[in-house]
């Protein structure tokens, strides 16, 4: 049907497609409602990683005991969207498939290299997230083609711990910045592996690959972390808009990245993160 | 486009066109004028109705879309005619309103959230009406209404002897 | 009625009636209102910050499914007379729709009228404007250079108004002063923004020729002004009110006049409703945009002597009685403090930005922020404490009534016991201390007071101050009181509501007069034609306007009833005694008449009356204002509101120094209103204030872009606070009664919104103070804040 029609688009949960439309900015011809598909709506294992189909409501994702202990740093970043009312409507596909630089979904989805599938012309096919976002807004979903589902990895491990901050006027306001980390410590303290997000300060989430090479082996500390992040984040070009200036979001990347590597680390150590 | 709608525990058949909201169909076809249009952009929340219980924007779906659900709206929660719930009458008693145009909503909020946890927290509750904005009585006494509806709500049913 | 401070109704922690409708979702707002053959309207906006118009084609639109009309600004301004202006600015019309020109991003410039809200939109993008722009100037400061744009080129300048007061030996007290100390300070475009929008439904009937208008309406002389622009007699306009909140701003003159023409034009009944974005940008809402250069001279000691403050207002392209908000503040000009003599000039410019209106307080809340920057920079600059400046400044409470410098009589205070119950204790010492531990542990913390007055009672003397060709010297207020023949009473009251519960306060009156239960008095609201004339809520005026008008009227039918009782008991009025509602011989108590006699005698028994009187139970009365019926005289000296409300804010926050996210920890409020009518609706106007002021402070902003274009227009960009961002605040409250009022009441409808701002713009600045910055602009964004402190921390 998508394929069929050049103005049909898909809609989920609707809760930014419908303001979109009301203030006639988008204006499809047709909606193709999927909400009701129930087969895109579960999460469940899959090897070794959670699968979660496109359609499912982010609050119930909230609440899942699977996404609580297997894709932690998921279920920290979901409270985050929105508000309760629309995490009720909105659907972890139809976040991801908007692709706004500031959406948390995309942000885990990076930084902790999910892998998401779509349908098109009868064919399913998958594209790691790294490829997924291209831009502000912008996927490198094929035309008439609709996202299906996401598969997050399962960190199998003692020690994992995670951590997420971000930035805006109010609570629950889009973030200006956002910052994401997942590690896994070996039996001596020292980080094995640690995978380190922001968002919102970009056209769409970044890695902090540089950070994460320096800081596995090490035992984390603030000084190096410091280092580490500040180097990754160095030539980063980033948003500026009525928000926040683009100096801010780079100096507010670096405070929120080292933030969410000191909560995953205490985490992962067994205490509670800080408060911010 | 015919769509049957489940509203209060009525169902109702009704013709809409597809871009018709839940908002405006509730208030324009089924004159349920208690849900109101504040920003129709999804942040104020005065359009929030209960969608199978929980707390939604219905200026955020399409009428078509609600097919098959419960509705609930704030005329739904009302016991009858000059009567009040629990939850309404304890925010009369706190003044947790001024003008009344975010009210509905946020008595239906109240609803789900102690539906959900009956001894909620003060935070539990600033929580729960953080999505809909009052800029009438900066929050105290609507707060002070939900937490006295729950005192209330706790105390029903409850043997006088295991009363404190 | 029981003595003077106990009372038996008053005061008494009692329900707010209206509350009962609204938890049900029946409450009556326009939105809801339904008349068959309605036809709703939409408006075509201009995308540009100044355009002339060419032309319009309607054409398309004409053609389309259910549209009915389109109307444009020529035909509108054939038809009609301009709105009416508060200054006297002939060259500066304002209507409806633009008319040859458009001024700011968002004016309307054509209207659609079709069978459904849907339809009307649809067709709005079908119509074709084309717009040559023109140069626009945004800016306040710019609009006055030579050579910038001018917004209205017959008018010559962008200046409505520069008008400079002189009151007291300025340049005297300045000289005999060792200190002074200047400050620039901006209060930001911000507004009061209700959750329900501006809307209008208006029906013409030609055989009776009434234009039955159905408004969400706060505004004084609506129907005058509708009438003028329609050039039908006012007597002809009948306004039924229905309100959410509004806080100030539902003027809606531009669109009641527009719905009225075309209802008048077409035949149908006519429905406007305002969208979110038409309201942000085209509705005319928006609030004061303020800089202020203020110079304080004072000793060593912080006594501040004098003060010269330049109000400069961005009015936007076109001015109501928006200017008056500069007009207003001199009332209360020194705020609490015993200041000698100031120097004020108020500046109004056009620009080419959204038009504004009324919102909450004033101009007050502003000004009290420049003054309150001032007395904190003035405790810097000589090490003292800021509670200390304020205490050494302030009127004492021995030394009311006082007058001001501007020619006002503040009525009463005791504004340092209000201070002593906030700081009770150890209260500020605890405070300080928290902020210090706060500091040692690296972060930025500071602590913020306000001393700040909310001048209560309303009073346009403003108006003859900033335009001498106006001489209103009252602005009264009304109740009628009838009691039917079965003895119920029914008490009316004049104006709209929103929120601030006007019914509850009515009844609460009458029943403490008439020593009843204020439940059994029933109050109505007429339509605008049924109505004795009122003020309508603005200006904190209603418990004492309102009040006085209910005391009153509930006093003639007290003096009423007792004098039949009298007359039938055969005893002089003297010794005849009014008790709950009954009246007996005070010499013989057992003689008496109840209720139901007394109601029987007026409506039956007319053989029974007193000689002259009328019959029946009927009583009204029309109030003036307290100490009103003065003009200025010649130096611009008046009495401009009759009571003066007291609050002290004191507060504690923290601010994150990588993020700038400000989190206020601790809020205590100090409140004197004098008597209170019914404690829970000035505590909720209190805490409404409260996040008014905190959004005002730190999130709202109508913010342009260089091009001129509203970058806020919805409220994923215009924030507004929620409830995680107005703390718990604990209010303590102090009553010092009003001697002119007759319960001893003042108003509180502004509270905490005239004081919040600058009490956390003090608390701002105390904490970031130690990196040696300041800043004195509103809003305080999270991001702008970070890039402050960022840039301070690179110079160390």
């Amino acid at each position: 049907m998508l394929a069929a029609d050049e103005g049909a688009r898909v809609i989920a949960g609707g809760q930014t497609l419908v303001p979109m439309m009301v203030m006639r900015l988008a204006r499809p011809t047709r909606l193709i409602d999927i909400n009701r598909i129930a087969a895109l709506s579960y999460i469940r294992g899959d090897g070794d990683g959670i699968a979660i189909g496109a359609t499912t409501r982010q609050c119930v994702v909230e609440r899942d005991a699977l996404i609580a202990t297997k894709v932690p740093l998921l279920a920290r970043a979901i409270p985050n969207i929105g508000h309760a009312a629309t995490r009720a409507r909105g659907t972890i596909g139809g976040s991801l498939a908007n692709a706004d630089p500031a959406a948390e979904s995309a942000l885990v989805a990076i930084t902790l290299d999910a892998v998401l599938s779509y349908r098109a012309a009868g064919k399913t096919a998958d594209i790691p997230a790294r490829e997924f976002f291209i831009g502000p807004m912008t996927t490198s979903l094929p035309t008439g083609a609709c996202l299906t589902g996401v598969r997050f990895p399962v960190w199998q491990g003692e020690k994992i711990g995670v951590g997420f901050h971000e930035v805006n006027a109010r609570r629950s306001d889009f973030a200006f910045v956002s910052a994401a980390a997942q590690l896994e410590l070996g039996a001596d303290g020292t980080c094995k592996r640690i995978a380190i997000g922001v968002g919102a300060a970009t056209d769409f989430p970044l890695r902090l690959d540089s950070a994460e090479q320096h800081l596995a082996g090490t035992k984390l500390d603030a000084k190096t972390v410091d280092a580490a992040v500040r180097e990754a984040l160095a030539d980063i070009e980033t948003l500026a808009d009525l928000h926040a200036s683009a100096d801010y979001r780079r100096r507010a990347a670096v405070s929120l990245a080292k933030r969410a590597v000191a909560d995953a680390l205490a985490d992962a150590q067994g205490s509670k993160p800080h408060a911010h | 486009m015919r769509i049957e709608l489940h509203v209060n525990g009525t169902l109702h058949e009704i013709d809409v066109e597809p871009r018709t909201t839940l908002l405006d169909c509730l208030r324009d076809v089924l004159g349920l004028k208690g849900a109101h249009a504040g920003c129709e952009h999804g942040v104020c929340g005065a359009c929030t109705v209960l969608f199978d219980g929980a707390a939604v924007r219905s200026c955020l779906m399409f009428a078509a879309q609600a097919a098959g659900s419960a509705i609930t709206t704030i005329e739904g929660v009302t016991p009858g005619p000059g009567e009040l719930s629990p939850i309404q009458d304890a925010f009369c008693e706190t003044h947790g309103m001024q003008c009344g145009y975010c009210t509905p909503g946020m008595i239906l909020v109240a609803h789900a959230l102690l539906a959900d946890n009956p001894e909620p927290t003060r935070e539990d509750i600033v929580e729960a009406i953080s999505g809909n904005i009052c800029r009438c009585t900066g929050y105290a006494q609507i707060v002070e209404a939900i937490a006295l509806a729950a005192e209330r709500l706790r105390g029903v049913n409850r043997p006088r002897s295991l009363s404190k | 009625m029981s003595a003077a401070g106990h009372h038996r109704y008053v005061s008494a922690d009692r329900r707010v009636r209206e509350d009962r409708r609204f938890v049900a979702g029946k409450g009556q707002f326009v939105a809801d209102v339904e008349l068959p053959n309605m036809k709703h309207v939409a408006v075509i906006a201009c995308p540009h910050a100044a355009a002339r118009i060419k032309s319009i084609d309607k054409r398309a639109a004409l053609k389309m499914p259910g549209v009915h009309y389109v109307l444009d600004g020529a035909e509108l301004a054939a038809a009609t007379h301009p709105l009416m202006t508060g200054l006297d600015t002939p060259h500066v019309p304002r209507r409806p729709l633009a008319f040859e020109t458009a001024r700011y991003s968002g004016e309307w410039v054509a209207a659609v009228v079709a069978d459904s809200r849907a339809l009307a939109e649809d067709a709005a993008e079908a119509i074709e404007v084309d717009y040559e722009p023109l140069p626009f100037v945004l800016d306040a400061e710019q609009a006055l250079e030579k050579g910038s744009p001018l917004v209205h080129e017959a008018h010559g300048s962008n200046v409505l108004l520069d008008k400079t007061f002189v009151w007291g030996e300025v340049d005297k007290d300045f000289a005999a002063s060792p200190r002074k100390l200047k400050l620039r300070v901006k209060w930001g475009r911000s507004s009061t923004v209700p959750i329900e929008t501006f809307g209008v439904v208006v029906a013409w009937d030609p055989w009776r020729e009434m234009l039955d208008v159905h408004a969400s309406i706060q505004m004084p002389r609506y129907a005058d002004q509708i009438g003028a622009a329609l050039k039908i007699p006012s007597s002809s306009v009948r306004v039924h009110y229905d309100v959410g909140g509004s806080y100030g701003v539902k003027r809606g003159i531009k669109h009641t006049v527009l719905c009225g023409y075309l209802a008048r034009r077409l035949g149908f009944p006519m429905r406007l409703i305002e969208d979110r974005l038409d309201n942000m940008r085209g509705g005319d809402a928006h609030g004061p945009e303020r800089l202020f250069d203020v110079e304080v001279a004072f000793d060593n000691s912080s006594i501040v002597r004098s003060m010269k403050m330049r109000a400069l207002e961005n009015l936007g392209a076109y001015a109501g009685r928006s200017p008056f908000q500069l007009g207003k503040p001199i009332g209360a000009i020194v705020g609490p403090y015993k200041i000698k003599s100031v120097q004020y000039r108020a500046i109004a410019v056009v620009t080419n930005k959204t038009t504004q209106d009324a919102v909450r307080g004033f101009g007050q809340g502003p000004t009290n922020l420049a003054l309150e920057r001032c007395m904190d920079e003035i405790a810097h600059v000589l090490g003292l404490d800021p509670l200390e400046v304020r205490r050494r400044n302030l009127i004492r409470h021995d030394e009311f009534p006082y007058l001001i410098p501007s020619g006002t009589t503040y009525d009463s205070g005791n504004y340092e016991t209000v201070i002593d119950k906030v700081v009770a204790g150890s209260g500020y010492d605890e405070l300080k201390k928290e902020r210090d531990r706060l500091r040692r542990e690296g972060k930025l913390a500071g602590i913020g007071i306000a001393a700040c007055l909310e001048p209560s009672g309303g009073n346009a003397t403003f108006e003859a101050l900033l335009n001498p060709a106006i001489t209103t010297s009252t602005f009264m207020d009304s109740c009628r009181i009838n009691v039917d023949g079965l003895g119920a009473i029914t008490a009316t009251m004049h104006t709209t509501s929103s929120g601030q519960g006007h019914e509850t306060l009515v009844g609460t009156v009458i029943g403490e007069v008439l020593e009843l239960d204020p439940d059994t008095v029933r109050v109505v609201r007429p339509d605008s034609l049924n109505s004795l004339p009122s003020g309508t809520p603005v200006g904190s005026r209603m418990a004492i306007m309102l009040g006085g008008a209910a005391f009153h009227a509930a006093q003639k039918l007290r003096a009423k009833l007792t004098a039949i009782a009298a007359h039938d008991l055969g005893i002089p009025f003297e010794r005849a005694v009014y008790k709950h509602a009954e009246v007996h011989d005070r010499d013989a108590p057992a003689n008496r008449r109840t209720w139901a006699e007394l109601v029987g005698i007026a409506h039956r028994n007319y053989h029974r009356m007193p000689e002259g009187f009328e019959p029946g139970l009927a009583v009204e009365h029309v109030y003036q204002v307290p100490t009103g019926g003065t003009l200025p005289d010649k130096d611009g000296r008046v009495q401009m509101y009759p009571c003066f409300s007291f609050e002290f804010h004191l507060l504690l926050l923290s601010i994150d120094s990588d993020l700038g996210e400000t989190k206020i920890l601790r809020y205590r409020l100090g409140h004197d209103c004098g008597t209170q009518i019914n404690p829970k609706i000035v505590r909720g106007m209190t805490m409404g204030g409260i996040a008014h002021g905190i959004g005002a402070a730190l999130y709202e902003e109508f913010a342009y872009n260089d091009d001129g274009q509203l970058i806020a227009q919805t409220f994923m960009d215009y924030l507004l606070p929620s409830s995680h961002e107005v703390p718990p605040v604990d209010i303590v409250d102090h009553e010092t009664p009003s001697p002119h009022t007759v319960l001893g009441q003042k108003g509180s409808g502004e509270s905490g919104y005239l004081g919040a701002p600058a009490a956390i713009a003090n608390a701002v600045n105390d904490a970031i103070r130690p990196l040696g910055i300041s800043i004195n602009t509103l809003p305080i964004k999270v991001a702008k804040l970070g890039d402050l402190i960022a840039a301070a921390q690179e110079r160390k």
